[in-house]
């Protein structure tokens, strides 16, 4: 296997950057992950609403 | 030919109405001008120098001069938005390049107009070499440089008139776009304004020379649509 | 549809930066002068061509808009400025962290990629502003697209002329180094590019996807006679209309 990390030269700021590369990519996922829950979340209100509607006035759908 | 006016007469016709606007309300070269001494005095206070030479006159001519016109592109609209200007425009039947041209010449002379007093003034207050050698190659470097800030300027005024934060977002929009033109006038003049004066580096004239063109096409092709509403 | 590419889209992303990430610490050599700390380049560099790409990108994609009407446009052009710019503050504090290591400073001047970039990033964070400040969708969009294509023109010609003017005395600048690169480097290079550019594109992707479902969404409330549960706010994002239908 290659040499581990050289702690005593460039080794931290290696790490450090790849870490802000890998923390940006999963900040992005987490606000998108709250967009599709919000989604969902107002899916389910349709649903419900066309669940309501289809049974108060069956014959119009 | 319908009853569409000629484009040139119709931009000697803006120049003539802002000549007359600026003559009645001084709103624009005064506030430049003033504003420009002003800072010249700033610098001296701030970087405690009596004369500048080589990279600092450089520098505080071209951060002053750039600060100048962006409060030059921020009035340059403003009347004609906040007094149906543009309605007005829209309505006759004149080519709406003609608004450009128009606004951008004016811009430029407001520009050669503050620049007649503001350069003299900074060979008086700051300038450690005289400023007798550099005038050539320092013009044109002013006339260049003046060419890009009046393109860019037209159209990042155009653009931030109509919104809610006008004086804001002119300086914020305008700024970063004119950086280049400060880079490319500050590394001509350099070598103009030092002890032992310098030749004049074309290759910076020609880099400005390229940058003008370009956003000079960019503001033609996209004018038109900040008119429209 | 924008979803429907994109789970292949994204396992490809991932296996390629896995395979990246993987050889620049296996497999490419250390480099001569720089030692261990050169290996930011290759997330440093990669990083910094997308952004590029991405903010002309969203020029080319604002033109379309001005030629079409097609409010769609606009909302693809918005998601690629708005993914460049997550991806430019990325190139920001990367090129930070190398200057950090190679320089001594957190800042230096002398890196024309990172100055070029502080200039293109504070051009562009006045885009969000530029679209709040105008309330008429229509209006906000076409001044929108016409920053976003002065913006795009900027972009590569701002990095040449920063380029020209960094001064060539010290010779170890980042920029430099990506000139001639030995056979290893190369491949690892261009296969770093290659995944940081499927990043993009699936991010991108993702939040049309995003937008798209939100509006079918809001479209989807309205026929089924709900009211709108949010009041129509200011907003600086433009949303999909239906006017069109799918993709």
């Amino acid at each position: 296997m290659a040499a581990a990390l050289p702690l005593d030269t460039g080794g931290p700021y290696v790490v450090a950057a790849y870490l802000v590369f890998v923390a940006l990519i999963l900040l992005y996922v987490a606000i998108m992950a709250g967009k599709l829950s919000r989604i969902e979340r107002e899916l389910g209100e349709l649903t419900e609403l066309a669940a309501r509607t289809r049974s108060e006035r069956p014959e119009e759908l | 030919m319908s009853g569409a006016p000629r484009t040139r007469t119709v931009v000697l016709a803006l120049l003539r109405k802002e000549a007359r606007v600026e003559l009645r309300t001084f709103e624009s070269i005064p506030a430049m001008t003033l504003f420009s001494v002003t800072t010249y005095v700033l610098f001296h206070f701030g970087l405690q120098e009596d004369s500048l030479t080589g990279k600092l006159a450089s520098g505080v001519l071209w951060v002053t001069l750039l600060f100048a016109a962006v409060l030059g592109i921020n009035r340059l609209f403003v009347a004609d938005d906040e007094q149906g200007g543009f309605d007005a425009f829209l309505l006759s039947a004149a080519d709406r390049t003609a608004l450009l041209w128009g606004k951008a010449l004016a811009l430029l002379a407001y520009l050669v107009a503050v620049e007649i007093v503001t350069v003299p003034a900074f060979a008086l207050l700051l300038l450690g070499v005289g400023i007798g050698q550099a005038l050539p190659g320092l013009l044109a470097v002013l006339a260049l440089a003046d060419l890009g800030v009046a393109a860019i300027g037209t159209l990042v005024g155009a653009l931030a008139v109509r919104t809610r934060a006008r004086d804001l977002l002119g300086p914020l929009l305008s700024l970063p776009l004119l950086v280049p033109v400060v880079i490319a006038a500050a590394r001509a003049s350099t070598p103009l304004l030092s002890a032992p004066a310098a030749a004049l580096p074309a290759r910076w004239l020609l880099i400005m020379a390229l940058y003008d063109l370009v956003f000079a096409v960019i503001a033609f092709a996209l004018f038109d649509f900040l008119l429209e509403d | 549809m924008y979803g429907k590419r994109l789970r292949a889209l994204a396992l490809m992303t991932a296996a390629g930066l896995t395979a990246t990430l993987a050889l620049v610490f296996f497999w490419a050599p250390n480099d001569a002068t720089l030692g261990f700390l050169q290996k930011i380049f290759y997330i440093h560099v990669p990083l910094a061509i997308v952004t590029l790409c991405g903010f002309v990108a969203g020029g080319l994609m604002a033109i379309m808009h001005l030629r079409t009407r097609n409010p769609r446009w606009d909302v693809r052009s918005y998601v690629a400025i708005h993914i460049s710019l997550v991806f430019g503050v990325g190139v920001l504090i990367t090129g930070s962290i190398w200057a950090k290591g190679a320089w001594g400073h957190w800042w230096v001047w002398d890196e024309p990629t990172l100055v070029s970039f502080l200039l293109v990033m504070l051009l562009y964070a006045t885009y969000q502003p530029l679209r709040f400040a105008i309330e008429d969708p229509e209006r906000q969009a076409r001044a929108a697209s016409v920053f976003a294509i002065t913006a795009g023109v900027f972009v590569p010609i701002n990095f040449a002329i920063v380029r020209l003017s960094t001064e060539v005395v010290h010779p170890r600048t980042l920029d430099n180094i990506s000139g001639n690169l030995p056979g290893r480097m190369q491949v690892v290079f261009w296969l770093a590019l290659a995944s940081v550019a499927l990043l993009w594109v699936t991010l991108w992707r993702y939040e049309m996807a995003s937008k798209h479902a939100r509006a079918q969404l809001r479209a989807l409330r309205r026929l089924l006679g709900g009211e709108d549960d949010e009041p129509l706010r200011r907003s600086a994002a433009p949303s999909i209309s239906q006017a069109g239908g799918g993709h």
